[in-house]
Parts: structure tokens; C-alpha cells; sequence
């Protein structure tokens, strides 16, 4: 178990910079996760943290000790990778071994180690067998086997539920989250997958074009967040947002109801909307549409839960609104998150 | 599958049906290789049987008697002998070289277009030729490389190694040649297989922990290995039936020191006019060819590694 | 103290991958800079024992080059050569395009195995079968004619063209094909019309790679060809050139490099997509 902390790390490419002068600090047995569209710098960020790249500056700092310069197994870390990255021509129980191998411990050592890896995963049986045979899901188990066996101060996982099914997917957060509670190691996670990262993570940091630009609980960064990036790269549908004078206007589908949902003495702000489409989604209807004057001509959506049972159809004039409290905003020209109180 | 109203245009039916579409496009191909391939090599096994000269009209079957004289001929154990020393000599340098020279090329770094296209010189530039250039090289009197280590006070100035006159000099100078030749293409195949292992593989090696030897040894090699078998393969095969190299450099001298099988052959059935004898020689070659067939089905079949 | 130890690792790292790199390179191309070298020096320069060889003792001389072109048959070897090469690239597409398609597509399980076959009968070497062909060739009346070189190289060439191809077809996407038969093609329209052209990088390296192994070859020629100027050039300039005891080693020289040089830069562009359909078919 320990802390993780770059101290503005950055990483310059040719005529690219892929990670800007980033400050992170990790807790001791947190779950963090990396979360940001595609080239936003978050698996380079996980790469400088594991040795596999080099920072252009900044410094890495993994329990107390500035391990910048150092080669990934002087930094007493392990990875998962997306494709796993099972040696091919090994047993599962070589590859689960190999790390031990390097360290040069003793045969019956690794064994006992190595078994330990396995059952704490299910994989006993498959000891044997080499990765091809495997399925997905086993040889996800098997990396993560590896990664437990040497007992490292941190985890680093880069996408390793990414190339299961769907249905298998939950599964594996799942026990994911349940097996890192019960090491209690320091995980940084990285993923693209913003429901993964909600459901996932103690705190996500979100990334895009190399900067970070929240870092929070989930919580946080749903019902909070620093910018308006933030604000529509997490939920699903995002955050609707008005522009006018200056001032962007935010709030989720969710909290764009009928007035007659709402309590009567409840501070509401109206936003009437023609609609143009719904979807059915059976928990929920998204309706789509857009504002009435005096609102600027925004698409809207709104998320209506089965229980509100207001008959909505396309072509028709709805009078829905948002509480005054829920509502955010954010500086036309910055997009930053206006501080202060909704009025 | 029919064409629509009259704008497609109309082709013969037998074009639709794939099996017979397939057989009629492999056909040409096949029966070419079979007559000419398949049957001069049944031919060549006739011939050694036979009494057949390059200036005979009819053909006399013999029975193994052609083998039987090769068998107490103590040239052509000479050339069996030399054309397996020269062969596995060869092939390990090559292996071993073209390993280094491949992992050498694997990063990238400026100018490597020009490294490259240096190191595959003696690959493209026809054996015959660049054999040549070798001759010059090798010279008795004129050779650069006796200049050279006479310069470096190496060998004293009135010294001279004569590289293509003296036996063991010879074998190896044959053998240094051919190694120069096949060096191009094993390492291009073996940089080709290292190029395919993931760099995931890579990475993870160095997370868990292996060093540079460890790495090599127990996670590069064992990868790269069935395309090395596939190099192997091909240069044991191109060095054994070989005998250009040995043609231009020495025409098998001194005295058949360095006179292989194919070499043999060449002599005795075109030169020398007697082709069933050289038929029977050249047969020889034969059993090495299944030999590498099978270990080259082998490696196809086992090459899932991922 | 860690960052440099660390540099010292690297720069020796550095320094060691140069000078192999340097070792392999001059081990590999120095016979080719050694007949640059040679064919512009005189004569008298070259066969002077006392004269450092490293440098032009005398002033460099296109000598040795008009001896070549002029009081040889080089020349006409080249133009033999080249139109041997001609005829065999297009019997070799004319064979092994529809073949190497059919082992692609359209015969499932047997068609790889077949491939491998007809890929080992590349291995089948000259040397075996040279002395039937000798007999065979005489007997068809083409003894000394570029005939029988046209005649007998696709029997090397077919077999190993047909495996590249049959690796190249194999990257072209099944969707295409599909489309374009859904479009009213037929599947043999659809590989003329679609496949073809598309695979046009694939089809040109065996164009490339069948020409030099056309120029490669040694051993039918010698066999085949007796009178000078029939000769192949591969052929010509050991048994031609090189005769009795004076060799004119800078005309020599000259002849190696004007051969080896253009097959060099036309095989050096070709030669990533080479190897990626060799050892697609072989590692698949």
C-alpha cells in the first residue's frame, strides 16, 4: 500500500504534447480512476507511472520515493494490460510465475504463490493450460493473477475490461471492485468508459487533450462539475447546456421534469420545449426537443422515469423545468464552473 | 446467381460455380509445376538407374550400379562430408548473426533506410556476381584483406594467405561467402518475426521484472522461434543444393576439398557427360529436401502461439 | 547518482548497437563498394602489387567500362537477359494470379495445404533436376536458345509467386468480393475486376521478385546455353570473363555492379511488402 503523486509531469512527443504538466496525488488503498476520451493522455500518464515511458519533466513519486528515473521493476509495481499481454507460449502457471522468476525465489516458494494468485481468482484448473485456450474472461483473471502474485504497492490497469462482452463486463467490475477492497492496494484504473469509472472508482480524475480538469469523488464530478467538458463527458445523455450572454446554463435530463412533478412552493425555473422525438428505453423516456422563446433555440433532452407518466408526444408543447438549485453555470468564454450560488 | 434484366453481363454458368471456378484457375499452375517439376525429377530417378550419357541415344536399365561406384567413389564422400560441414557451419553463423543483426534493426533510427539497403545487398545482387566480387577479394596475389593484414603487421610482407588454394582456408572462405549471401534475407525474416510480437509483451516482461538476458532468452527467442525455423530452413535447403558459390570460388578445389554434392554432380553429369552417374549424385540431395518439408509442415502447423 | 548510472548504461548501449550496426555493414556492402572501386581504376593501377589499393593511384578511368560494352558481348547479355525475364514474369502471372487466388478463396482446408505443396516445390533445387532438363531440352530441339530459360524458370518462379499471391489475396476483405458480386459481378468478374486491381502492390512485388530471380539464375543457364552470345548475364560474366589467367578484373568489377545495383534499388522498395506476403502465408 501506498501514495502515488506525479508532480507536473508532462510528456512532449514530436511536436505533441501528450500529458501537460499534470499534479496528481493518489491515496494510500484508493481505487482512482483515469477517465477521458481517446488521446487525451490518459495511458501515457499510466505508462510514465509504470517506467514505460519516459517523462519530458515533472517527477513520479511512488511511496515517498522519486522513482522518475527508474526502470518499471525497481518501482515495486504491477500492470494489467488491455490485451492482457499474456506470454503466448507459457502455462498459465509459468505466467503467473514469471514475475517470481525474475525476482529469483525459490521453486516451492512460487508455487505456494502462485496457487495462493489463482484461487484468489478461480483460476486453479487452467494452471496448465496455455493463454490460447482461454477465454476472455479467464484470461483477464490470469493477468490479474499476475499482477497479484509479487504483492506490489500499487496496481495499474489500462483498460482490462475493455475486450469483454457486455454481459460479462459487469460481472468482472464486479469482483474487480470487491478484490481490490479486499488487498487494499493503491489501483489507478484507466478507462474511457465514464459508467465503468462512476461505478468503479474512489475518486476519478478526468482528463482530456493531456490536462486534468476535475478530480473528484464520483459524486463530485456528477452533481459538480469543474467545467463544461466535465459537465457533458460524464452522464449519459449529457448535460444539457443553454448559452446566453455570456453565461452557459447547465443541468441534467434527469432534472428537466414536468412543472407538475415538482412540489408547488418548490423554486423552479421553466423552460418550455416543443418536443421532437422520444424513446421509450422501458425504466426511462428520453424526450428530445427544443426550448421555446424566451430561451435561446437550444435541443434539449429530458430523462423521464417510468414513474412520471405524463403522456409526451412528438409535435406537442411542454411546460417543463429544473429546480433553481440544480441548475449550474459555467463562464461562456472559459467554460469554467462560475462560482457561487445559482440565482 | 443470375444477372439482373439485360445491364449485367452475361458469362457462362460454369463461372458462377466456385468449385469448378477454383479447380479451372489452379489448373494451369499445377500441370505446369507437374511437367516440370514432378516429371524431370522422376526422370532424374530413371536416369540413375540407367546408363544414360549426354551422348547416348537409347537408355539401358543398370540396376544400382551407378550407386554402387558413387558408393566406392571417395570423391563423393568427400562431397557428402563437405556439403554437410559447409551447410550446418553456414547456418548457424547465419542464425546466430542474423539474430543480432535483426534486434539491431528492430528500433528505428535515422538512416536506417541506407543500413538497410547496404545489408541487403548481397541478397538481391545475383549469386554468380557477387561470388565474383568475392574472387577479387580472395585473390592470391591482388586480395585487399591480405593487404589489409599486412598493413595491420598482422602477417609479415612477404606472406600471403592464399584464401581459395589452401584447403582449410578454402572451406571457410566458401563458407564465409555463402554466409554473406543468405545473412540479407535470414535477418530480414527473423526482424519481420520480431516486429510481430506485440509490445505489450514487451512492457510486460519489464513490469514483472526480466531482465535484458531473461528477456532475450525465455521471452524474445522462444517467440521468434518458428520464423527462425523458417529462415533455418530456407538456408539449409538454398546452402545445401547449392553450387554456384562453390563453382565460381574454387570449382571445388583444391583437389575436391571443397567439392559438395550439387557441385559434384555438375562435374561429373554435364561436364564430365555422364549423366546417370550425375543423376544418381544429385539424388542425394533429395532426402534433406523431405527432411526440410516435413520440419517446414511441422512449424505451419504450430505456429498459433497467439 | 541514479540518472548517471543510467546514462553511462545507455550511452554504451548506444555506442555498441552503432558499432555492430557499422560491423554488419561493412561486412555485408564492402564487396560492392570494393567493385565500385575497382572498375574505375587503370589497369596498371590495379595489378601493381606495391600500390596502396584504398586509393586511385592513378586518376579513375571509364576504361574498363567501354572494354565492357565494347569489346564484349556484355551488352547483349543484358538485353538476353532482360527479355527472358520479360517472357517469364508474364507466363509466371498468367499462371500463378489465378492460382494463388484459387488457393485464397475458394478451396477452404485443402487450398492452404495445397499451397504449402506447390510452395515445396520451390525447394525442389536446379541441382537435381538440371541433369533431366539437359536431356529434355536437347530433345526439344532448344539447346543453346533463351527458349528453354523461358521454357524451364516458371518452374521455380510459379510456385513461389503463387504463395505470395496467395498471401496477398488473403488481406483483400471478403466484403469487397461480396459487394461486387451483390452488384451483378460474377465471382471470376468480381477477381478480374475488383481483386485484381486492388492487389496491384502485391502483383507488382512478384513482378519484381521473379525478375531477379530470373537474373539470379545460374544453374539451368550454364546448363542450357552454350554459344556466348546467348548467354544470360549471371552466366556470362564467370564463364565468359573469367577464363585462363588474366582476368580483366576492372571490367569485371564493372559488369557485377552494373547489374547489382538497379535489381538492388527496385528490390529495396518492394521488399517490406515481400516479406510481409511470405510470412503471411507461412505463419498463418
Amino acid at each position: 500500500m501506498a501514495t502515488v503523486e506525479t508532480r507536473t509531469i508532462t510528456k512532449r512527443f514530436e511536436g505533441h504534447t501528450a500529458v501537460d504538466g499534470i499534479d496528481l496525488l493518489v491515496k494510500e488503498g484508493e481505487f482512482l480512476v483515469l477517465l477521458g476520451p481517446s488521446g487525451c493522455g490518459k495511458t501515457t500518464l499510466l505508462r510514465m507511472l509504470a517506467g514505460l515511458e519516459t517523462p519530458t519533466s515533472g517527477e513520479v513519486v511512488i511511496d515517498s520515493r522519486i522513482v522518475t528515473r527508474l526502470p518499471p521493476r525497481a518501482r515495486n509495481i504491477a500492470m494489467v494490460f488491455q490485451s492482457y499481454a499474456l506470454y503466448p507460449h507459457l502455462s498459465v502457471f509459468k505466467n503467473i510465475a514469471f514475475p517470481l522468476h525474475a525476482v529469483g525465489m525459490p521453486r516451492d516458494e512460487i508455487r505456494k504463490k502462485v496457487e495462493w494468485a489463482a484461487s484468489m481468482f478461480g483460476i486453479e484448473r487452467l494452471l496448465e493450460r496455455k493463454p490460447r485456450q482461454l477465454s476472455g474472461g479467464e484470461r483477464q483473471r490470469v493477468a490479474l493473477a499476475r499482477a497479484v502474485v509479487r504483492e506490489p504497492v500499487v496496481f495499474l490497469l489500462d483498460e482490462p475490461l475493455s475486450n469483454l462482452d457486455a454481459k460479462l463486463r459487469t460481472a468482472a467490475r464486479d469482483e474487480l471492485q470487491q478484490f481490490q477492497r479486499r488487498l487494499g492496494t493503491t489501483t489507478i484504473y484507466v478507462t474511457h468508459d465514464q459508467v465503468e469509472a462512476m461505478g468503479l472508482g474512489d475518486r476519478i480524475a478526468v482528463l482530456n487533450e493531456g490536462r486534468m480538469h476535475q478530480l473528484g469523488t464520483p459524486l463530485e464530478v456528477y452533481g459538480d462539475p469543474a467545467d463544461t467538458f466535465v459537465a457533458t463527458f460524464i452522464g449519459s445523455p449529457p448535460m444539457n447546456l443553454i448559452e446566453s450572454d455570456h453565461v452557459i446554463t447547465g443541468f441534467r435530463p434527469e432534472q428537466y421534469l414536468p412543472r407538475a412533478a415538482f412540489a408547488a412552493d418548490e423554486a423552479v425555473h421553466a423552460l418550455p420545449f416543443v418536443v421532437n422525438r422520444v424513446e421509450n428505453l422501458g425504466a426511462d423516456r428520453l424526450v428530445y426537443g427544443t426550448l421555446e422563446p424566451p430561451s435561446p433555440q437550444a435541443r434539449v433532452i429530458s430523462r423521464l422515469p417510468s414513474t412520471v407518466t405524463v403522456a409526451v408526444q412528438p409535435g406537442e408543447r411542454h411546460e417543463f423545468a429544473v429546480r433553481i438549485r440544480d441548475l449550474k453555470h459555467f463562464d461562456g468564454a472559459t467554460g469554467l464552473k462560475k462560482p457561487g450560488p445559482a440565482r | 446467381m443470375t444477372a439482373a434484366g439485360g445491364a449485367a453481363p452475361r458469362v457462362p454458368g460454369w463461372l458462377h460455380d466456385e468449385q469448378r471456378l477454383g479447380t479451372l484457375l489452379l489448373a494451369p499452375a499445377i500441370v505446369y509445376i507437374a511437367a516440370l517439376v514432378g516429371f524431370p525429377f522422376l526422370l532424374a530417378v530413371f536416369y540413375s538407374v540407367s546408363d544414360a550419357t549426354v551422348g547416348s541415344r537409347g537408355l539401358n536399365f543398370v540396376g544400382l550400379r551407378n550407386f554402387r561406384e558413387i558408393f566406392d567413389d571417395p570423391v563423393f564422400w568427400r562431397s557428402l562430408q563437405n556439403a554437410v560441414v559447409f551447410t550446418v557451419a553456414s547456418q548457424l553463423l547465419v542464425l546466430v548473426l542474423g539474430k543480432m543483426l535483426a534486434m539491431a534493426l528492430y528500433k528505428d533510427f535515422r538512416g536506417k533506410w541506407l543500413v538497410r539497403f547496404l545489408i541487403l545487398l548481397p541478397w538481391v545482387a545475383p549469386i554468380s556476381l557477387g561470388s565474383i566480387g568475392w574472387l577479387w577479394i580472395l585473390d592470391p596475389v591482388y586480395s585487399i584483406i591480405n593487404w589489409l593484414l599486412q598493413a595491420l603487421r598482422v602477417i609479415g610482407p612477404t606472406d600471403r594467405l592464399i584464401w581459395l588454394g589452401q584447403p582449410e582456408l578454402a572451406m571457410l572462405s566458401v563458407i564465409a561467402v555463402n554466409v554473406w549471401r543468405l545473412l540479407p534475407l535470414a535477418t530480414v525474416i527473423i526482424l519481420a518475426g520480431l516486429s510481430s510480437i506485440p509490445q505489450d509483451i514487451h512492457d510486460a516482461a519489464a513490469v514483472d521484472g526480466a531482465g535484458f538476458w531473461r528477456h532475450l532468452f525465455q521471452i524474445t527467442i522462444p517467440l521468434v522461434m518458428p520464423i527462425m525455423l523458417v529462415a533455418l530452413l530456407f538456408g539449409i535447403v538454398f546452402t545445401f543444393t547449392d553450387m554456384i558459390v562453390i563453382y565460381v570460388l574454387t570449382r571445388g578445389g583444391p583437389y575436391d576439398t571443397t567439392q559438395v554434392l550439387a557441385s559434384y554432380a555438375f562435374f561429373t553429369g554435364i561436364m564430365g557427360g555422364d549423366l546417370a552417374t550425375g543423376a544418381a549424385i544429385s539424388l542425394f540431395l533429395f532426402p534433406l529436401l523431405v527432411a526440410a518439408a516435413i520440419l517446414f509442415l511441422t512449424v505451419a502447423r504450430r505456429a498459433e502461439v497467439a | 547518482m541514479q540518472a548517471g548510472g543510467l546514462n553511462v548504461k545507455a550511452w554504451i548501449a548506444r555506442t555498441g548497437h552503432v558499432a555492430l550496426l557499422t560491423a554488419f555493414a561493412l561486412f555485408l556492402a564492402f564487396p560492392f563498394y570494393w567493385m565500385l572501386v575497382t572498375a574505375f581504376k587503370e589497369t596498371t593501377d590495379l595489378l601493381n602489387v606495391r600500390n596502396n589499393p584504398f586509393l586511385f593511384n592513378a586518376p579513375p578511368t571509364l576504361d574498363n567500362l567501354r572494354v565492357l560494352f565494347g569489346d564484349t558481348e556484355f551488352g547483349i547479355w543484358i538485353l538476353n537477359t532482360l527479355q527472358v525475364g520479360v517472357l517469364v514474369v508474364a507466363i509466371t502471372l498468367l499462371l500463378s494470379v489465378p492460382a494463388g487466388y484459387a488457393l485464397a478463396r475458394l478451396s477452404g482446408r485443402w487450398g492452404h495445404r495445397l499451397g504449402i505443396a506447390i510452395f515445396l516445390t520451390y525447394l525442389v533445387p536446379p541441382t537435381i533436376l538440371f541433369i533431366p532438363f539437359s536431356r529434355i531440352i536437347s530433345a526439344l530441339g532448344l539447346q543453346d536458345s533463351m527458349w528453354s530459360l523461358v521454357l524451364v524458370y516458371p518452374s521455380f518462379t510459379v510456385p513461389f509467386c503463387t504463395w505470395l499471391l496467395m498471401g496477398f489475396f488473403k488481406t483483400v476483405p471478403r466484403d469487397i468480393e461480396e459487394a461486387a458480386m451483390v452488384d451483378g459481378l460474377s465471382r471470376f468478374g468480381a477477381f478480374v475486376k475488383v481483386v485484381v486491381p486492388i492487389s496491384s502492390a502485391g502483383i507488382l512485388t512478384v513482378v519484381i521478385f521473379t525478375l531477379t530471380l530470373v537474373m539470379q539464375e545460374f544453374v539451368y543457364g550454364l546448363t542450357f546455353i552454350t554459344s556466348s552470345s546467348h548467354y544470360t548475364v549471371s552466366v556470362g560474366v564467370p564463364t565468359f570473363l573469367v577464363r585462363g589467367d588474366v582476368y580483366f578484373w576492372g571490367s569485371l568489377m564493372g559488369a557485377c555492379l552494373i547489374v547489382s545495383i538497379p535489381i538492388a534499388v527496385l528490390y529495396n522498395l518492394f521488399v517490406d511488402r515481400f516479406v510481409a506476403g511470405f510470412t503471411v502465408g507461412a505463419v498463418k
